[in-house]
């Protein structure tokens, strides 16, 4: 069933990507990207404030075969050529996985290729190499987006990633999102925050660092943005006018002062001298710019992707199953699920030990 | 011709391979929490048994519902790609079409809906006459009384004795036969229709509110 590739070519493949309201598709052929095709649903959720799950998942269902075609143009290759189908089974919103999940099982039949569903934490990193080349081992991975807030110890992104921290309660794109409807602003709300702290003081007031010198790699953002909407009401309450860039800047500044200062203590503690931060949170300019900062005072090494490759894409999906596929490992199982809960730990699901793709 | 056909809007993953509308193997496994990781075993246990490359396929056809939206829509994604991934079309049709069999006479099908409603569409020897919708189902019930349907087949049925025990025949069919996608999908498929846009069937809209004013988080 499985299609040979001519030794030593580098492997095509398809990646799917939809955990929350993204529907992404991208085709690398190795570690050079051809194609990222994403089509959003994220002006459907904007009057919900949040993401709707069915609202996603009914928007995955439409766009998922035209993705795969634009994909497929853009790369300029022909489906029959893919050598490989990967596909994001977890963490993610359950029904939107789903949808991916059993496209991308039925691609891999009909194009008669092997299947990998992946783990979209280690995507987030692995697209990184497509950007500045292959990932140095170990290196301390920092994933900040709506969903997930993480500090992970990668030595190797297709076998071996070790959680160091994680937030306790809301995920830092979270709180921009809540900090972002307090103040008025559209969902979501990072660009937004991240615009309107460009004209504010970052020191105006001072926001809670939660954890922050807790030692330990966990991180907490519901008492910031308890903290927040406080300080708003407080405002309102007196009559005054709410300051809002002064409000954004001191809020994102107390975001990325504790997302940073906990990189550099996990770099301290493990050791390690590179560090990576991708999710959607990682295209916020001040998080970038504060990072580059602290890094080059203690001597690490920085790497972000692009904006466009921070935030969900299936380029990510197809960057990690092509280095999966370079590692030689097995394939998954054809009774691969969804997984919303799967754990960092697991790079690549259900492969049966031992075996070789 | 070969035709693959596939339904996922109940309980049961269900898949048939048929060559001229003849089954040639069938599969069906109930499970409703796991369509995602059943349905493309199930085609390639049919495809195996039948022995058949899906190369070979000329066209695949799957039910749009009304069924429980995540497993609906894992069916219904499975044809779109395969069907793109074969380079041939793909069709849908009501799934409760699938349930309703030939049987003289009117026939009411009625599944589960999930959250104590169920779906329901009217059939005269196999032709729907009404339907499909969703409604509760002491409603559904006297709807189907008023109109004078004596007889109701279906699993949905079957979890309301109450509304439905009177007029439920228990040997009837319980669930989508996916071969029953031949007479309905097979003349276009000959003539080389187009495939269709497999919209699935939902008659529920997201269930989503927009949020009301934030609350205040200060303790007056």
């Amino acid at each position: 069933m499985t299609a040979a590739r001519s030794p030593g070519s580098v492997p095509l493949v398809l990646g799917i990507e939809t955990s929350c309201d993204e529907t992404g598709v991208g085709i690398v052929a190795g570690n050079r990207l051809l194609a990222d095709a994403v089509a959003s649903s994220v002006s459907e959720h904007a009057r919900f404030g949040g993401v709707v799950p069915e609202v996603a998942s009914r928007a995955h269902l439409e766009a998922l075969v035209p993705t795969v075609h634009r994909a497929l143009a853009d790369a300029g290759v022909q489906a029959r050529h893919l050598d490989a189908v990967a596909v994001t089974a977890g963490p993610g919103l359950p029904g939107a996985l789903m949808v991916g999940v059993a496209a991308a099982k039925a691609y891999a039949l009909g194009l008669g290729v092997p299947l990998y569903g992946v783990n979209h934490l280690a995507a987030h990193v692995a697209v990184d190499t497509v950007a500045h080349g292959a990932l140095p081992a170990p290196c301390v991975a920092l994933l900040v987006s709506g969903g997930h807030s993480s500090l992970l110890l990668i030595a190797d992104v297709t076998a071996d990633i070790r959680p160091l921290g994680a937030t306790v309660d809301d995920a830092a794109g979270e709180a921009f999102d809540k900090v972002a409807r307090l103040l008025g602003l559209p969902f979501p709300g990072g660009p937004y925050v991240d615009a309107a702290a460009r004209d504010g003081a970052a020191d105006a007031i001072a926001f809670p660092r939660g954890k922050a010198d807790d030692g330990t790699s966990d991180f907490s953002f519901s008492g910031l943005k308890t903290a927040v909407a406080r300080w708003v009401e407080a405002r309102h309450r007196a009559g005054e006018p709410v300051p809002m860039a002064d409000v954004a800047a001191s809020f994102q500044e107390a975001v990325v002062d504790v997302l940073t200062r906990k990189c550099m203590d996990a770099c301290r503690r493990t050791g390690v001298d590179d560090l990576l931060i991708g999710g959607g949170v990682a295209a916020n300019s001040r998080l970038r710019a504060l990072a580059e900062q602290r890094c080059a005072q203690a001597g690490i090494r920085l790497r972000v992707p692009r904006p466009g490759l921070c935030t969900d894409n299936g380029a990510m999906v197809a960057v990690l199953g092509a280095l999966v596929v370079a590692a030689g490992r097995a394939p998954s199982a054809p009774d691969l699920g969804a997984d919303s809960g799967l754990p960092v730990t697991v790079p690549v699901v259900g492969a049966v030990a031992g075996a070789v793709a | 011709m070969l035709l693959l056909a596939l339904d996922t809007a109940t309980p049961a993953v269900t898949v048939a391979l048929l060559a001229d509308g003849e089954v040639r193997a069938r599969s069906c496994v109930l499970d409703a929490r796991r369509h995602a990781e059943l349905v493309t075993p199930g085609i390639r246990v049919v495809l195996a048994t039948a022995g058949v490359r899906p190369t070979a396929l000329d066209a695949v056809a799957v039910g749009l519902g009304p069924g429980p939206f995540t497993g609906l829509r894992v069916g219904i994604v499975t044809a779109a790609a395969l069907a793109d991934a074969l380079g041939i079309p793909a069709y849908g049709e009501c799934s409760l079409d699938l349930v309703a069999d030939g049987t003289p006479g009117v026939t009411a099908v009625v599944t589960d809906a999930r959250r104590r409603e169920v779906y329901w569409a009217c059939y005269d020897r196999g032709r729907r006459q009404d339907g499909p919708q969703v409604g509760r189902p002491a409603q559904v019930a006297s709807t189907l009384r008023a109109a004078g349907v004596r007889r109701v087949v279906g699993a949905g049925a079957a979890l309301y004795p109450a509304e439905f025990g009177d007029s439920l025949d228990a040997d009837g069919p319980g669930c989508p036969a996916p071969e029953r996608l031949w007479a309905l999908v097979a003349e276009r498929a000959a003539a080389g229709a187009p495939g269709d846009a497999l919209r699935p069937l939902y008659l529920r809209r997201p269930d989503a509110a927009e949020p009301a004013a934030a609350k205040p988080v200060t303790p007056r």
